[in-house]
């Protein structure tokens, strides 16, 4: 099973935590929004993409497993 | 040569009657659960621009539990397509045929067909229609507000249930849960159209036109430097020359055409003896039929000006609800006016070339993709002419107000 992100466009409203917490998946564009690497995220990066998850003030973010889409 | 189906025997001013239309297709036979294999066999796809296979979504709908509603969309979100409109106001039996038979096929009861406020032709001939056949009670004719994101359909289903005119996250798609959080069946009018032929004449029928993998034909709306503007059906598959033949040929020197409007893509001029109007054809040249809007950019007009205009429309239409539409659009916009008016600093064209990149795919909604196509195809088509107004600024056709903008 493997898991990636996935964003909720109109939820986010750019605190751009997210890109702090998951660099390796995740940077901002130059109006602080996210660009996400639709990548599946490997297995040593599994907490840091939960963290970043779990952080968003405006829970736009999820970690998202393949079978839900 | 032009090709009749959805069009045959149409009046230009007037919609045809329940008994006109019963006298030239016959009555509709009942389709039932057999629709959905009959459509899927004759490979028909939506003809609102997304071309999404038909029979497959009719299944997607009909294995949803609970009461399910099929809606129409004729918002014809798009300022330069016509087609819809025209056909609703020419023969809206055929498109309540169609959509009376997808709810049957689907199971559902009731019907909403969605109809901007500007084509009160097209609103009266439904509700005529509907009362003529005595359905007035299964359909609900509703006008919608005229703006480009009526045609995405979670901002109209929104809009129909009472909310602002604005898109919505997906999933869930509203196969899943739609208008009044039911399972609902979106269909574009034409297509509803196409469905009711298919219904009556067969897979094989409608295959007897355009090509094996993009079959049946097309209504298309052609405007710009033509003789005769206007809404024609054609074969899918037909050259383009045929399409500007049939509206009386160029009234000017052709310097680029657009297919698929506002979110469609530039192809040169030169390429006009090759393209053809079907979705492999036409995928030579990064576009694809879509809803059928074709527009040829004459000489005289500024390609420079006319895209700097359409692009401040577009941005005018966003719902200013995600981030990268919100503020890609507007900054794409302002420089695409200031390379037009000659204040570029030299970087614009790449800046433009970046933020398109940058906004593909990153809305909840299409207009963000639709406008980067949009705008890319245009760098590249006009690529001359751009770079001349981004290091010289107004050229002689500017001084013209622009043909292809919306107001």
């Amino acid at each position: 099973m493997s898991a990636r992100m996935k964003i909720d466009p109109i939820a986010c409203s750019g605190h751009g935590l997210c890109a702090e917490l998951l660099p390796e998946r995740i940077e901002l564009d130059e109006w602080g929004y996210p660009i996400i690497d639709g990548e599946p995220i490997p297995y040593e990066l599994l907490a840091h993409a939960r963290a970043a998850a779990d952080a968003c003030p405006k829970l736009a973010l999820r970690l998202a497993s393949e079978e839900r889409g | 040569m032009s090709v009749a189906r959805l069009l045959s025997g149409v009046h230009p001013d007037r919609a045809l009657s329940w008994e006109e239309h019963l006298a030239i297709h016959g009555e509709p036979p009942s389709g039932g659960a057999l629709l959905i294999d009959a459509l899927a066999d004759a490979g028909l796809r939506g003809r609102g621009g997304a071309s999404f296979p038909t029979g497959a979504k009719l299944r997607s709908v009909a294995a949803r539990r609970g009461p399910r509603t099929v809606l129409v969309n004729g918002s014809e979100g798009e300022p330069m397509s016509a087609k819809d409109r025209v056909l609703l106001r020419s023969a809206p039996h055929l498109v309540l045929d169609g959509a009376i038979a997808a709810a049957e096929a689907i199971g559902a009861r009731s019907i909403v067909v969605a109809v901007p406020r500007d084509a009160p032709r097209a609103i009266e001939a439904l509700n005529h229609a509907a009362a003529e056949r005595g359905a007035q009670r299964q359909v609900e004719v509703v006008p919608v507000p005229v703006a480009y994101l009526a045609g995405e359909e979670t901002a109209l289903i929104r809009y129909l249930d009472g909310a602002p005119l604005k898109p919505t996250t997906t999933p869930p798609l509203p196969f899943e849960r739609g208008l009044r959080r039911r399972p609902t069946l979106v269909q574009n009018p034409e297509t509803l159209a196409h469905l009711a032929l298919i219904l009556r004449h067969g897979p094989a029928w409608f295959r007897e036109a355009g090509t094996l993998g993009h079959p049946g034909t097309a209504l298309i709306t052609l405007c710009g430097a033509v003789a005769r503007p206007g809404v024609q059906e054609i074969a899918i598959g037909a050259p383009l020359q045929t399409a500007i033949d049939n509206a009386g040929g160029f009234t000017d020197e052709l310097q680029g055409i657009l297919v698929g409007g506002y979110h469609g893509c530039w192809i040169p001029a030169s390429a006009l003896p090759n393209v053809t109007l079907d979705d492999e054809g036409l995928a030579w040249f990064g576009a694809s039929l879509a809803a059928g809007v074709i527009v040829a950019l004459g000489a005289s007009a500024c390609p420079v000006q006319e895209v700097a205009s359409i692009m401040s429309w577009l941005e005018s239409q966003s719902a200013h609800q995600c981030g990268p539409c919100s503020n890609g659009l507007p900054a794409i916009a302002n420089e695409l006016e200031a390379i037009a008016s000659g204040r570029d600093d030299g970087h614009g064209l790449a800046r433009v070339e970046r933020w398109a990149g940058l906004i593909m795919r990153r809305g909840a909604c299409r207009l963000p993709d639709g406008a980067a196509r949009f705008v890319r195809s245009a760098l590249e088509v006009f690529a001359v002419q751009f770079s001349d107004h981004a290091r010289r600024g107004p050229c002689r056709a500017c001084a013209q107000s622009t043909t292809l903008a919306a107001a």
